[in-house]
């Protein structure tokens, strides 16, 4: 499994966001996406998870063009953007299930991913009477669900309190340790100990 | 899980979404009576001139109402990112979509199908009649739905919008109007109502098909801003 | 390079080119216009029913066929922008719709002119006026959803779903517009449906025909090459192109 990323650029609104972008990323990786505010790590997560195009540049997974991928792309990614993805009016447990109904996926796994982001308690509960620390963990427990090899985040620690945060970490080692990949942004520093780090910088 | 599976999940959601958000859901069945209301009040009782234009109010007021309904159906899905889950679903979007519309407009249209004989009686209109009037709504207002629906994704990025998606909408909802109230016309005038009922199922199926496939465009291209 | 070349040579081509093919338009255009305008107005003979208020179909009527054509137009464009992602097609696009609003207008205008005399009123629920004026609002509807978002590109794709979704509908609306016309009233003379007309009557109406298209290029050119330059003012094109101007 891999992903490669060859020249991409993006304009936005007569702004470069950013330029002749080259990177990849093998199984067991974590790509690190930083900059300023404003610099395009959100677009750029946005064209790698394929909800946009770059105005320049090719993706390729696993070899082949990302635009003749997609089924499988599809199949091997979850996107967790900083929308949380998740109706308000539904419980914790309804939303996880909607979402496997969705994704065609086994609905198995939807307490496994309760019990380990600590919302077992609360599954039945509305989510609007949940904090923003708990909606991004029920957005999160998404990843557990679907078990998808490429996790792209956006800022996935935003809104999450300590004991959040290391729970997120704990997450995401587990799964470079299971040969996983992650894309993600953030304002914070990622502890991830020994697993390999790609550094990915946008000046803006 | 089966595609059909889904996209019953979807609809079940939907569902039970609108059915926890009652108090909402009743706000067009209330817009609806009042537009109804409107209409004696602005253009006299006389029980002659209200039956004249009772199929014609009663149309009008029900594209109001599926108008007025048609800003929040993909604008929460927006503004949560459910709508960016969706399309990257390895899941036919169109299909996803029209779920979505028909989910819409049998939790907030099809109970305007059971006040309508109400007001239409209250307009004057007789009884015999009632009967083509349901008619012409169970398949005009699926029309107006999925045609609104197009253009409730066009404008799913523009805050504050209601006046753009009156002026995107209603052109496109002259069709419908204007073959939905001469079938009714025509039963009160003892014509048959046929033709322009086949017209109006005709619109129907080109509404079903066309539509899914250009709102699954619009929102595609409101998510990649 | 190829990309590139598309998206940035094409536009600074296209404004040079543009330039240099006004002048020529208009200078089709003029002649056009006088000798259509005088064929119409002075030698054609008077029409035995309507007299000389038949004489404003020489605008009206080229001014409705306009008012639909730019629709067409705009509809391929759009097919362009959504598959191909040509900036050139979505400019020509959005710049095609304000002239399509005024020819509407135009007709709107010399129908209901044309009205008075012959209705007794400005404004009669003609089948053809109907339309023209839902037409209209199709027309407003483009530029109000273009007006209303700040990404231009993104805009640009919205609008050609909408041009699409319009041109589907048009006929319909059409149709429906004259079934609804025949169930309210009897259908009165209509300004274009002359069964024959006389061949010193039509000549001028073609010639007014033409010189409307190429009105139609013109305003066209001069929208788009303002519309380019907005858009791309911060290339390397416009600036070379300011520099340029600001030294001659």
């Amino acid at each position: 499994m891999m992903i490669e990323a060859k020249n991409l650029s993006c304009i936005r609104s007569h702004k470069q966001l950013f330029s002749e972008l080259s990177f990849s990323l093998d199984s067991g990786q974590l790509l690190l996406v930083e900059g300023e505010n404003g610099s395009g790590k959100s677009t750029l997560l946005r064209i790698l998870a394929g909800l946009r195009r770059p105005d320049e540049g090719e993706l390729f997974w696993n070899k082949k063009p990302l635009v003749s991928a997609l089924s499988d792309y599809s199949k091997q990614m979850t996107w967790v953007s900083h929308r949380n993805g998740i109706k308000e009016s539904l419980t914790g447990r309804e939303n996880l299930h909607a979402h496997a109904a969705l994704s065609q996926i086994d609905a198995r796994n939807i307490d496994e991913a309760l019990r380990e982001t600590g919302l077992k308690a609360h599954s039945n509960r509305l989510v609007q009477q949940y904090s923003a620390g708990m909606k991004r963990r029920l957005s999160l427990s998404r990843l557990l669900i679907k078990r998808a090899k490429l996790w792209i985040l956006d800022e996935p620690q935003a809104s999450l309190d300590k004991e959040g945060i290391a729970l997120f970490e704990r997450i995401a080692s587990d799964h470079l340790l299971q040969n996983g990949m992650i894309i993600m942004s953030s304002h914070h520093d990622v502890q991830l100990g020994k697993h390999s780090v790609v550094k990915l910088n946008l000046q803006s | 899980m089966s595609t059909l599976n889904s996209l019953f999940f979807l609809c079940r959601r939907d569902v039970l979404i609108a059915f926890r958000h009652r108090q909402q859901a009743l706000n067009p069945l209330l817009f609806f009576v009042l537009v109804c209301l409107l209409f004696p009040l602005g253009i006299g009782a006389s029980a002659d001139l209200l039956k004249a234009i009772a199929p014609g109010t009663i149309w009008i007021a029900a594209l109001l109402a599926v108008l007025m309904s048609l800003d929040s159906l993909f604008r929460t899905d927006f503004e949560d990112g459910s709508l960016e889950l969706m399309i990257l679903e390895n899941q036919s979007l169109t299909l996803l979509v029209a779920t979505r519309v028909f989910a819409h407009w049998l939790m907030t249209v099809l109970p305007l199908l059971l006040l309508a004989p109400i007001m239409a009686v209250a307009l004057g209109l007789s009884s015999n009649v009632l009967i083509i009037l349901l008619t012409s709504l169970l398949l005009g207002t699926p029309v107006l739905s999925f045609v609104g629906a197009i253009a409730a994704a066009l404008i799913i990025v523009i805050p504050h919008n209601g006046m753009l998606l009156a002026l995107l909408v209603l052109p496109l909802y002259v069709p419908a109007l204007i073959f939905g109230t001469s079938a009714v016309n025509n039963a009160a005038l003892g014509i048959s109502p046929e033709g322009p009922l086949y017209i109006l199922a005709a619109l129907l199926v080109l509404s079903l098909t066309l539509s899914p496939p250009a709102i699954a465009a619009a929102l595609r291209t409101g998510v990649s801003q | 390079m190829m990309q590139w070349f598309h998206r940035m040579a094409s536009p600074a081509w296209f404004y040079r080119f543009s330039g240099k093919l006004i002048p020529f338009l208009i200078l089709t255009f003029t002649p056009l216009l006088i000798i259509g305008l005088y064929g119409g107005l002075v030698t054609a003979p008077s029409d035995y029913q309507q007299g000389d208020a038949f004489r404003i179909i020489y605008v009206h009527v080229p001014a409705a066929w306009m008012s639909l054509f730019i629709y067409i137009v705009m509809a391929v464009y759009a097919v362009i922008t959504l598959i191909w992602r040509i900036k050139l097609a979505e400019i020509l696009l959005i710049s095609s719709a304000p002239v399509g609003v005024g020819f509407t207008i135009l007709a709107l205008a010399t129908g209901s002119l044309w009205g008075k005399p012959m209705w007794g009123t400005w404004w009669s629920w003609d089948a053809r006026l109907t339309s023209e004026l839902l037409l209209l609002f199709l027309y407003l509807g483009v530029i109000g959803l273009y007006r209303a978002i700040e990404e231009k590109r993104t805009a640009s794709r919205f609008v050609s779903i909408l041009v699409l979704v319009g041109t589907v509908n048009i006929p319909i609306i059409h149709y429906s517009v004259e079934w609804w016309n025949t169930l309210h009233q009897g259908s009165t003379i209509t300004l274009t449906e002359k069964p024959s007309m006389h061949i010193d009557m039509l000549i001028p109406l073609l010639m007014m025909a033409i010189a409307f298209k190429v009105f139609y290029g013109i305003s066209l050119l001069i929208q788009a090459r303002a519309e380019l330059v907005e858009r791309e003012f911060n290339s390397r094109w416009v600036r070379e192109l300011v520099e340029e101007n600001s030294d001659g």
